[in-house]
């Protein structure tokens, strides 16, 4: 009996085993929503499965416990700027629920007063626009290149791109300083935008090119016996099939830039270019106790990615997955 | 034109982003209608204009700084003096440094292993339930706050006051000590724990990354495979053990290597809440403090060399699972 028990096991995990590679290909093709519309018998036990699990009711208390654990952080902050400085100095947050007391004044404070994050919110967008745009485009054509057209050496360059997706920008960034000051580029946008995009290209690459190698080549062959160049393809053809995939990327990167603090930090921390990140940095380090200012300036600069990201979070998830398990 | 690198205003600023961006597409165009003129393009010269601008800001942003950060390395404070491996023997003989390198390795053994395991523990439990998506994006929200933004909101997580008197708690953590009976803690300041709520840190941003990887990983598996176990007669431990686990094997991997490479390279969060002081520095955040704010070019340039091999294992490691998963297909 425990013969056949054991080797019946052992048979289950080595036809799961080779199964097991086809998930990670299955996974980048389609979104997983869309495979959920297709109810099968064996999905409806799986359902049913999942409902008795949910009432289990250990199990539905501890993912409601992580739930909460992961949200009353967040919560918490954006409570806390809403309220009057000697409230929030004081007193707990929770104490709002027995004695509730609303302001903005925080806001004004923040925004117009002596932090000014009015014009640090200003700096951010005029740094991320270029650093998303530039990037994107740039990262386009050469995934075109990679994926279309046939030239000497092709291979060889995409692994050396593909490779350089492990540097640290921290390696580069020591001398790219000593270039700017060189060149009195200093102080301007211009090595932030110039930084952000070469930063992003390894990556950008990568992804695009696993979207853009899943076009049907019939597609690419009949524009061609058309008489279309490569110009012409790549607009007329290619870009709108991409939209989704340039969606994906575009998410990535705009919250990579408006979130980032090193590169702002290293090449663009002057009053004139500094980011949103670069002020609340500072603002820690020199106000920390300040907390009406603090989360007031946190929630002006949390809240526009949060959007972007909750409107747009469906295209994050695919490039997520394109990107980290495709490999 | 002085306004193109000394933008003062808001108008001025927008202007510059414009001209920037209109730069860009004009050059663009220029590279692409140059190599489309003829009429039958060769292969070699079309690469040129597609791939051309990249290769030449990538060789000159990553591979050449880089070669030029690790010849640093090498040399003193200014750069002008050969000292051989001093820079390397100094990681490892200061016992500041070294507190550094031993909370790096804390920094990456623990986020990893713990945002991965509480995102598969949390995929698995919300998967197919009725508030699936809401109960996703609740912990996924924080993978879109800056990490400056979340050392915010964990500063104010762990605020401490003195217990004296009538004063209250304004700090989370600390309430919650006090209402189960314990006196107030100073989070940040006292070592080695310090590290720890650091990491926390990380954990609580890394989990939402984990749980969508993971949990579109097991969506994937098939159902027959599942109802051929069940038939069976697989309970639910041994379900998970011998179905799920190595069915989403290679998805775990990649969780786990794409986190522990994150980690390494993130100081945002150390900056904004210790400043790297208190013993909870890391390898990323003594790289920017040595090079930026010590000015100790050779120091910093080495520590940059040590982040990057650091990250060198962990892909291969990477790489060579992938291998091997296609190896059995």
């Amino acid at each position: 009996m425990s013969t056949t028990d054991s080797s019946r096991g052992k048979e289950a995990k080595e036809s799961l085993e080779d199964k097991s590679v086809i998930a990670p290909a299955v996974l980048g093709d389609a979104p997983a929503d869309e495979r959920r519309d297709v109810k099968r018998p064996a999905e409806e036990s799986r359902a049913r499965k999942a409902k008795k699990r949910m009432s289990n009711p250990l199990a539905s208390l501890l993912a409601v416990v992580i739930a909460v654990l992961w949200t009353i952080p967040t919560f918490s902050l954006f409570l806390s700027a809403f309220r009057p400085e000697q409230a929030i100095k004081t007193t707990g947050w929770w104490t709002f629920f027995t004695d509730p007391e609303v302001t903005v004044n925080n806001f004004n404070l923040v925004l117009y007063g002596n932090e000014n994050f009015a014009s640090f919110f200003i700096n951010t967008i005029v740094i991320t626009l270029p650093a998303v745009i530039i990037p994107i485009t740039l990262a386009l054509l050469a995934a075109y290149a990679f994926a279309w057209i046939d030239f000497p050496g092709s291979d060889w360059l995409f692994v050396a791109v593909f490779a350089l997706q492990i540097v640290p920008i921290q390696v580069t960034l020591i001398p790219l300083l000593s270039d700017y000051v060189n060149w009195g580029l200093n102080g301007s946008f211009w090595p932030i935008w110039l930084s952000h995009s070469i930063f992003a290209l390894p990556l950008a690459i990568f992804l695009l090119h696993n979207f853009m190698k899943d076009i049907p080549r019939s597609l690419i062959e009949a524009a061609r016996v058309d008489g279309a160049g490569h110009v012409k393809i790549f607009f007329v053809v290619l870009l709108p099939l991409l939209t989704p995939a340039i969606a994906a990327f575009g998410v990535f990167q705009f919250l990579w830039v408006w979130n980032d603090l090193l590169v702002a930090l290293v090449f663009g921390s002057d009053l004139q270019t500094a980011p949103l990140t670069v002020r609340l940095a500072n603002l820690v380090g020199s106000r920390g106790t300040e907390w009406h200012l603090l989360t007031a300036g946190a929630l002006i600069a949390i809240i526009v990615p949060m959007g972007v990201f909750i409107a747009l979070q469906r295209f994050f998830v695919r490039g997520l997955l394109a990107g980290g398990v495709k490999g | 034109m002085d306004f193109l690198l000394n933008a003062d205003s808001a108008g001025e600023k927008i202007l510059v982003m414009l001209i920037a961006i209109a730069l860009f597409v004009a050059v663009m165009a220029l590279v692409l209608y140059a190599v489309d003129r003829p009429r039958h393009v060769p292969g070699w010269l079309a690469a040129v204009g597609f791939l051309g601008p990249t290769v030449l800001l990538i060789g000159f942003g990553l591979v050449r700084p880089a070669i030029i950060t690790i010849y640093q390395s090498f040399f003193d404070r200014t750069s002008e003096n050969f000292v051989g491996f001093d820079n390397f023997a100094q990681l490892f003989a200061s016992q500041d440094l070294r507190q550094v390198l031993y909370n790096t390795i804390a920094w990456v053994f623990l986020v990893p292993l713990m945002a991965s395991f509480l995102g598969l523990l949390y995929a698995v439990l919300v998967d197919r339930s009725p508030f699936e998506s809401l109960a996703k994006a609740l912990v996924f929200l924080p993978m879109a706050i800056s990490f400056v933004g979340a050392g915010i909101i964990w500063r104010f997580i762990y605020e401490f006051r003195a217990d004296l008197g009538d004063i209250q708690q304004i700090g989370l953590a600390n309430q919650m000590l006090i209402w189960l009976g314990f006196e107030p803690y100073q989070f940040l300041l006292n070592g080695p724990w310090n590290t720890f709520f650091l990491i926390v840190v990380m954990i609580w941003i890394q989990t939402g990354f984990a749980m969508t990887v993971l949990s579109a990983a097991i969506k994937a598996i098939p159902d027959d495979m599942l109802e051929a176990a069940r038939l069976d007669g697989v309970n639910g431990g041994q379900m998970f053990r011998y179905i799920t686990i190595p069915a989403i094997r290679p998805a775990l991997v990649v969780v786990l290597t794409t986190i522990a490479i994150g980690t390494l390279k993130v100081f945002d969060i150390v900056r904004t809440m210790t400043g790297g002081q208190f013993g909870t520095s890391i390898v990323a955040n003594e790289f920017y403090t040595q090079a930026f704010r010590m000015g100790d070019t050779g120091l910093g340039a080495a520590l940059a060399v040590v982040l990057f091999i650091l990250v060198v294992p962990i892909v291969v490691y990477n790489v060579r699972q992938m291998r091997l998963s296609e190896e059995v297909r």
